[in-house]
């Protein structure tokens, strides 16, 4: 024991010096805090389907990312000698050709790509927007954001399938439109989520403080506001995920998706339609594909959303 | 009340005026005229076409002539339908694409809306996993999946029903469309149904109607579905707004004589004016429907009231 003439000098102070300081112990009787993000992970965690479905995307996800490598077929490669085959092992081709002889798997994996592709940076687009234009809406407030508001009304009445569409089919059947295009119709319900939230934080002691110490309000919109809104925006991001692959589906199946060569999961449906009755898993296993994509979104999506959920804490 | 729709029916025409604007300036905008695609016209001719559709005056001219002629009802003739102006085609069309739509919400309410009551009452019992799982169903195979395969077992396999065509209205002819139609809607409206009944079933006047001694069935039926039913019909506008959008495909599917097929045929045709009518006619078609969704919301809440 150290003789020290310090004011502390009836504490022990351990060998090797003061610890620094570490995480309260539980069992002290004090709480060990923890952050939203852990808690919110924590018990996602504990929701099975969820984790389940996590796994599954995260499988779909590489696959098709590492699938087309690993198979010795080409995304547009005829095998001539089989043309309509079923699925089988001899062959090589696990899931079947189509009338053209292309290698199911193959195709849909790179599908795959597409359509998971499309669906992260449509949502990309739209999240962008959308929270930029809610938490500027919600903080400055008054009449601007009667005014944005508004426009956002307006537009939200606005037939908007249709004028993806007809934007389809005026500038051809770009990729990069497609992000832009279904990215634009998507994010009206994050602004006026991400406003909602702004309105209710902005009242809030904390706020006030930022602005007190004479914080641009720049920096309040993008380093307290938004942080503090993420919650509602992760599940709408999540909600969001399955609408936009659906969308973009939808204008494979009509014809107006992607180009070839590319194709998505909606062009392998609409190619399996035709071929239903005399090749009926053209249309199953892009089917089968996109089903359980879907599936595993929605369930991760609830899921996220009981994590989050401040109301069942 | 009166004035509030007749607010709603201002607001709602600076909408139309912009999708009307929108869409006839993207149209033009394309590449190709409507006149493509078919024999090679001597330019002469090609230009006397243009002269007596007035596709040679300034784009500004064709717009005002346009408006001009919309207002007074005439949607113009149909460039590749050659015999028929657009509004015959709507007229033909529309009914059709009504009685499919209409039925398939019908199902969508009868069914969903007791889905979601039995789930939320019956609630983390066998029957609730069983009515979401299938809901779930619904929401993630989209329509254009289901259609197919519907008519692949019961049209082809089984045999039960006509895989397709319209035949004049016959009713084997609609089941197929209409439950393909109606399948994503009623998911919806049963998870959102469950969703709110979970709600109200744990809010404060329902425990005292139980305590009360009111029977269970008196305490569902007389005092928590109509509440309840708020939320499913803000969301019966988009609902709508999904039917109709359904049936672009679905008419495609099983052949129906609808407007969902002409749109995007049209659109593929570069049909200017057969594409302009229609996206004027969905687009109107949405916002009264819009409106009438919010009357019939404050006739449901006796707490909201749109008089000033």
């Amino acid at each position: 024991m150290t003789t020290d003439t310090t004011p502390y000098s009836g504490y022990n102070m351990p060998a090797g010096g003061p610890h620094p300081p570490t995480e309260p112990d539980p069992e002290d009787g004090a709480v060990a805090g923890e952050s939203l993000g852990r808690d919110a992970w924590r018990r996602l965690k504990q929701n099975k389907a969820a984790m389940v479905s996590l796994v599954v995307l995260i499988v779909i996800a590489a696959t098709c990312l590492i699938g087309p490598y690993l198979l010795p077929w080409g995304l547009a490669e005829v095998d001539w000698n089989a043309f309509s085959t079923a699925p089988s092992l001899e062959n090589g081709h696990f899931l079947g050709t189509d009338a053209n002889g292309r290698d199911l798997l193959t195709r849909t994996l790179y599908g795959g790509r597409v359509s998971l592709s499309v669906a992260v940076v449509a949502t990309f687009v739209s999240l962008v927007i959308g929270v930029l234009y809610g938490a500027i809406s919600g903080y400055v407030g008054g009449r601007l954001d009667n005014v944005m508001m508004r426009f956002v009304d307006i537009l939200y009445s606005l037939p908007f399938m249709f004028l993806v569409i007809l934007l389809m089919v005026v500038f051809g059947r770009n990729i990069f439109l497609i992000y832009a295009a279904i990215g634009a119709v998507e994010w009206l319900d994050m602004a006026r989520i991400v406003r909602g939230q702004t309105l209710a934080l902005k009242q809030r002691e904390f706020i006030e403080a930022a602005h007190a110490l004479g914080v641009r309000d720049r920096k309040i919109v993008t380093r307290h506001l938004i942080p503090n809104a993420i919650g509602p925006v992760i599940v709408y991001v999540t909600l969001t995920v399955p609408k936009v692959i659906l969308l973009e589906s939808f204008l494979s199946f009509l014809g107006l998706g992607v180009q070839e060569p590319l194709t998505s999961w909606g062009v392998l449906i609409s190619e399996g339609t035709d071929m239903m009755q005399s090749a009926p898993w053209l249309l199953l296993v892009p089917s089968v594909f996109l089903a359980l994509t879907l599936f595993c979104l929605n369930f991760l999506g609830d899921g996220l959303r009981d994590a989050l959920d401040p109301k069942t804490r | 009340m009166l004035t509030y729709t007749l607010k709603r029916l201002l607001a709602a025409i600076p909408t139309l005026l912009i999708v009307i604007t929108i869409s006839f300036f993207l149209m033009r905008v394309a590449p190709g005229g409507p006149f493509d695609g078919e024999r090679q016209l001597p330019p002469e001719i090609e230009a006397n076409l243009k002269a007596a559709y007035h596709l040679d005056e300034p784009l500004p001219m064709q717009y005002l002539r346009y408006m001009g002629n919309l207002l007074q009802g005439d949607f113009g003739p149909s460039f590749k339908y050659k015999d028929f102006s657009v509004t015959e085609l709507i007229a033909q069309g529309f009914p059709v694409s009504l009685e499919i739509g209409g039925l398939a919400m019908l199902l969508a309410l009868l069914l969903g809306l007791p889905m979601g009551i039995i789930a939320a009452v019956r609630r983390n019992s066998a029957v609730d996993y069983a009515v979401m799982g299938t809901a779930l169903a619904g929401i993630a195979v989209p329509n254009f999946v289901i259609a197919p395969i519907l008519a692949l077992v019961f049209g082809v396999l089984l045999a039960w029903l006509p895989a397709g065509g319209w035949n004049g209205g016959a009713w084997p002819n609609l089941v197929l469309p209409v439950i393909a139609l109606s399948i994503q809607q009623i998911a919806y409206i049963a998870r959102m149904m469950r969703a709110s009944m979970i709600e109200v079933l744990g809010s404060h006047y329902i425990r005292t109607a139980r305590a009360k001694g009111l029977s269970e069935r008196q305490v569902i039926w007389r005092h928590a579905i109509r509440p309840a039913l708020l939320p499913v019909t803000s969301y019966l506008g988009p609902a709508i707004a999904g039917i109709i959008t359904g049936s672009v495909v679905i008419e495609q599917i099983f052949g129906i004589p609808g407007i969902g097929r002409y749109f995007v045929q049209a659109a593929l045709n570069r049909d200017y004016t057969l594409v302009m009518g229609t996206v004027v006619f969905y687009g109107a078609l949405i916002v009264l429907m819009n409106l009438l969704v919010d009357l019939l919301y404050s006739a449901l809440d006796p707490q909201i009231r749109y008089d000033d």
